[in-house]
């Protein structure tokens, strides 16, 4: 009762509600809105048989269980390592730390095609790691392994800064009261702290794997790009924009899109599940 | 394993300040230790700084000499200038919409709220190439409104505006998901009592809230700028491949890497990579200075 | 941030005086042309300049010569185009963009260099590749672009097309001989510099089928001790066509500037830059001069052995043509 009248009083108090909620909505839909409008248009000129052909032929059934096989393997190791990161860096101390808590942030600011070039040379078989790999018959560039590669480098940061918060402000006294009870490290890290931490976590892991679903530049230097083998969906994409068969380059869009709002969604709703937990936005 | 005494710790929980006891019971153990922190290291040394070495290795692979030159280059100077109007552009536009939708969203309640963050948040979790398409479909002679345009001849897809849209698109939500927290968090009574105090709303926004949220809109702008210039994927679909018009400095940098100049597209990268540098170390600067405040 | 301003603005100054030319002209090319026309921009800003005194710029997109025809039909405001084959110009004039009669504007059919489809190899010829039949072997791995977006692709495969029409003598013999040929490529790039680039740099692949000016630009720029060329006994002549845009040309009024510019490329200067990057000229005293760069091949012609770009486009290229009943992916 009392917060309903709060909030009408705030609104008829501060001006510009009207005006700025316009103008972004009209903004929102000029940029954003009207043009995956018009994506969905063209697809539906698209009759659904065509549709279903397009989709399932064996080049794009291969390149989107390729997107999405090697997205999910790389946050997934994001996750795990992502977690150690965090952890190494929010509880412990030792030297350089500033320096690598700046570091995590590298793959967010770096232009996906400058870490392209660079992943692809330091891999090959004459740069500096693939030479390495060379007498294991291991080829990273060029192949799938390459793929994987540069997903695990632009997801990095993303576990790391989401759950990073959350960890820093997660309250001493809880591990200290388990402690007190008798409880060992470990079944501290277990029911007190990761419980805590989970919903960070999995949003984390919800944002690498949509970035690298959709990863474009870093990818397309390192991959082999050979169709059934090495070739991801967005470049399936551009080539199909290339051949100016824009039916088959909607359709496929259509489908990494739908792909999206549903990733999308899940995130915005671990969000508010860490929120609710811990007072504070992922 | 474990470095504490169970009677000790209860002891000291009750009657002594924990700074007293020696034992942390929130520390692990130094082989867990150890462990972590040398995977750590060891993750983002191999898979962050070596590829970044790398860059600047190979940009002064040929020499100094071969270096400058490729930075100097008439097509580089030209893919500099269109970078840096399109990131103007991107920040210009989205620092605008930033902060009006960030007031519109902080400052009120209203019911379909969590819809217009969602729905802002979009262009996140598309991928880049799907950005550029959208507007190809949208303004290509092929797409919806190009037989229009082609009349009144105006050019969107292979010249600049196509690719400031594109541009746009992708970097829409940096700057309001920078504001909108800070915002929320700092409540309207400031805005309230200017008002009451009789300024108008304008002034009101910028001499009380502004102020407030400045550090947290500069860090959004750097974010906006870094990923505005380096932007690779939805451009790529947009321009022409024009060299020295419709090249940006990432798809100069594939120009150079497929015409078998590999010091040269380094050297650009080397340019790219040290202004995410730059970015990174203002947002470091900027984290401390919020910090303090 | 004030600052901020005005480096930037000082920077767009630096930057932008740069660019100030009195005539500016694009042209769009196919994709190996960047080393040639690099040259032949450079020779012929000098001659402009010095003919006229006006300083000209021109502007180049590369690509597989499908995608930039479809470009410039989309709008890209090219100036010329200097393109893999007549069957893409035509496709741009049949949009109203280009006269009709644009081949007949200029000599040799509007095609100033030819060139042929050879084989790029690694050093020493681990897999033994000597002519056509050796790319169908089992095991063989061979590389070529997608004929969908780009003109070498269609010359590669014609050409192979044409041998095993020679050899066998009926044009279902060669189409299964192409289609075990296509059963070899692992990988379609879009262009045949991206096909070059896949072979060279990317190390995919046992033979590159290649522009002749394509795999000797290779081999100056990664050496002879990494690659070599085999050239095959029997090719096509493959004829690269220019042409003006008349629709932007006349929009631009830089019509005498492109007509001067694609004179160039027959004159004497144009013609010995077009050999010394490997292009077969037209000129005969320069092909004289240069006769030992180019291996003696004997060729047959799009027009005796398919009846044209039209018929060959239609029945090998077109959607559901027959390279897509024998590319099956």
């Amino acid at each position: 009762m009392r917060v309903a009248a709060t909030i009408a009083r705030r609104r008829s108090v501060i001006p510009g509600f009207g005006m700025t909620l316009g103008m972004s909505l009209l903004w929102l839909s000029l940029i954003v809105l009207i043009p995956l409008a018009a994506l969905f248009l063209k697809t539906a000129e698209l009759s659904f048989s065509q549709f279903v052909d397009i989709i399932s032929s064996r080049r794009v059934l291969h390149a989107l269980q390729l997107s999405f096989g090697l997205s999910l393997a790389a946050a997934a190791v994001n996750l795990v390592f992502g977690t150690l990161v965090v952890w190494a860096l929010v509880r412990y101390r030792f030297p350089g730390r500033r320096l690598f808590d700046a570091i995590v942030d590298i793959p967010f600011a770096l232009p996906t095609a400058v870490a392209g070039i660079a992943l692809t040379n330091l891999y090959a078989e004459s740069g500096w790691l693939g030479s390495l790999l060379v007498p294991f018959g291991i080829k990273v560039a060029f192949t799938p392994l390459g793929i994987f590669v540069a997903l695990v480098f632009i997801g990095l940061p993303f576990v790391v800064r989401t759950v990073q918060p959350v960890l820093e402000d997660l309250e001493k006294e809880l591990e200290e009261a388990a402690a007190s009870l008798g409880a060992t490290r470990w079944t501290i890290v277990r029911r007190v702290i990761l419980p805590s931490i989970t919903p960070a976590l999995m949003t984390g892991f919800a944002l690498a794997l949509a970035r690298a679903v959709g990863e474009y530049g870093s990818v397309i230097f390192i991959a082999g790009n050979l169709p059934n083998v090495s070739e991801i969906a967005p470049l399936l994409i551009v080539i199909k924009l290339q051949e100016f068969r824009y039916a088959d380059a909607t359709a496929i869009a259509a489908v990494m899109l739908l792909a999206s709002f549903l990733l999308l969604f899940l995130i915005n709703t671990l969000q508010r599940w860490s929120e609710a937990r811990t007072g504070k936005r992922a | 394993m474990s470095d504490f005494d169970p009677r000790a710790a209860t002891a000291g929980v009750a009657t002594q300040p924990a700074q007293r006891r020696k034992v942390d019971v929130r520390a692990d153990a130094p082989w867990v230790r150890r462990t972590i922190i040398g995977l750590t290291v060891g993750f983002l040394c191999l898979f962050v700084v070596l590829p970044l070495i790398n860059v600047f290795a190979q940009a002064f692979s040929k020499g100094i000499a071969v270096y400058l030159a490729a930075l100097q280059d008439a097509e580089t100077l030209a893919a500099v200038r269109l970078t840096l109007i399109v990131a103007f552009a991107s920040v210009l536009s989205n620092g605008f919409f930033g902060l009006m939708a960030a007031w519109a969203i902080a400052k009120f309640e209203f019911p379909g709220k969590n819809i217009l963050i969602t729905l802002i948040d979009l262009p996140f979790s598309v991928s880049p190439v799907i950005a550029g398409l959208v507007f190809v479909l949208l303004f290509g002679l092929q797409g919806l409104l190009g037989s229009w345009l082609a009349v009144h001849d105006i050019e969107i897809v292979f010249a600049l505006p196509g690719i400031m849209l594109a541009t746009i698109f992708v970097t829409f939500p940096f700057i309001v998901r920078e504001l909108v927290p800070l915002m929320q968090e700092q409540g309207t009574e400031e805005e309230e009592a200017a008002l009451s105090l009789g300024a108008s709303g304008l002034r009101t926004f910028i001499r009380v809230t502004l102020p407030n949220v400045k550090w947290a809109l500069l860090y959004g702008v750097l974010l906006c700028n870094a990923r505005a210039m380096g932007e690779f994927g939805a451009v790529s679909v947009v321009s022409g491949h024009i060299r020295g018009e419709t090249n940006t400095l990432p798809l100069h940098i594939e120009t150079l890497y497929e015409g078998y100049q590999a010091a040269a597209a380094f050297a650009v990268a080397s340019l790219l990579a040290l202004l995410a540098l730059v970015t990174l170390i203002a947002k470091s600067a900027l984290e401390t200075r919020t910090a303090k405040e | 941030m004030r600052r901020m301003r005005m480096g930037l603005a000082a920077g767009l100054m630096l930057v932008g005086a740069a660019q100030a030319a009195d005539v500016n002209l694009l042209n769009v090319s196919y994709d190996p042309t960047r080393e040639l026309y690099a040259a032949i921009n450079k020779a012929f800003a000098t001659k402009f300049k010095a003919e006229t005194g006006k300083t000209i710029e021109i502007k180049q997109s590369h690509g597989g010569s499908g995608t930039q025809a479809r470009s410039v039909m989309d709008g890209l405001q090219a100036d010329v185009v200097t393109l893999a084959l007549a069957y893409d110009i035509d496709a741009i004039a049949a949009r109203g963009l280009i006269a009709a009669d644009w081949q007949k504007k200029l000599p040799n059919n509007a095609a100033p260099y030819t060139s042929t489809i050879v084989f790029l190899v690694r050093k020493g010829n681990p897999k033994g590749v000597r002519g056509w039949d050796d790319l169908v072997k089992p095991g063989i791995k061979v590389i070529t672009p997608n004929p969908k977006t780009s003109g070498g692709a269609r010359w590669n495969y014609l050409a192979a097309w044409g041998y095993a029409l020679k050899k066998h003598g009926s044009e279902d013999k060669a189409r299964d001989f192409v289609r075990d040929l296509y059963k070899n490529v692992p990988v379609l790039d879009t262009g045949a510099r991206g096909s070059t680039v896949t072979f060279v740099q990317r190390n995919i692949g046992d033979v590159l089928l290649a522009w002749e000016n394509e795999a000797y630009l290779a081999i100056d720029e990664f050496g002879k001790d990494r690659f070599e060329v085999v050239t095959p006994a029997l090719s096509i002549l493959a004829e690269p066509t220019i042409a003006i845009v008349d629709k932007v040309v006349d929009k631009k009024g830089t019509r005498p500037a492109a007509e001067a510019y694609l004179n160039f490329i027959y004159s004497p200067e144009g013609q010995g830059i077009a050999a010394q990057n490997h292009y077969r000229p037209r000129d005969a005293a320069i092909a004289k001069n240069h006769e030992n760069s180019f291996a003696k091949v004997e060729l047959f012609t799009i027009d005796d052995t398919f009846g044209g770009w039209q018929k060959a486009q239609a029945l090998h290229f077109s959607d559901g043509g027959i390279f897509d009943k024998i590319y099956t992916q």
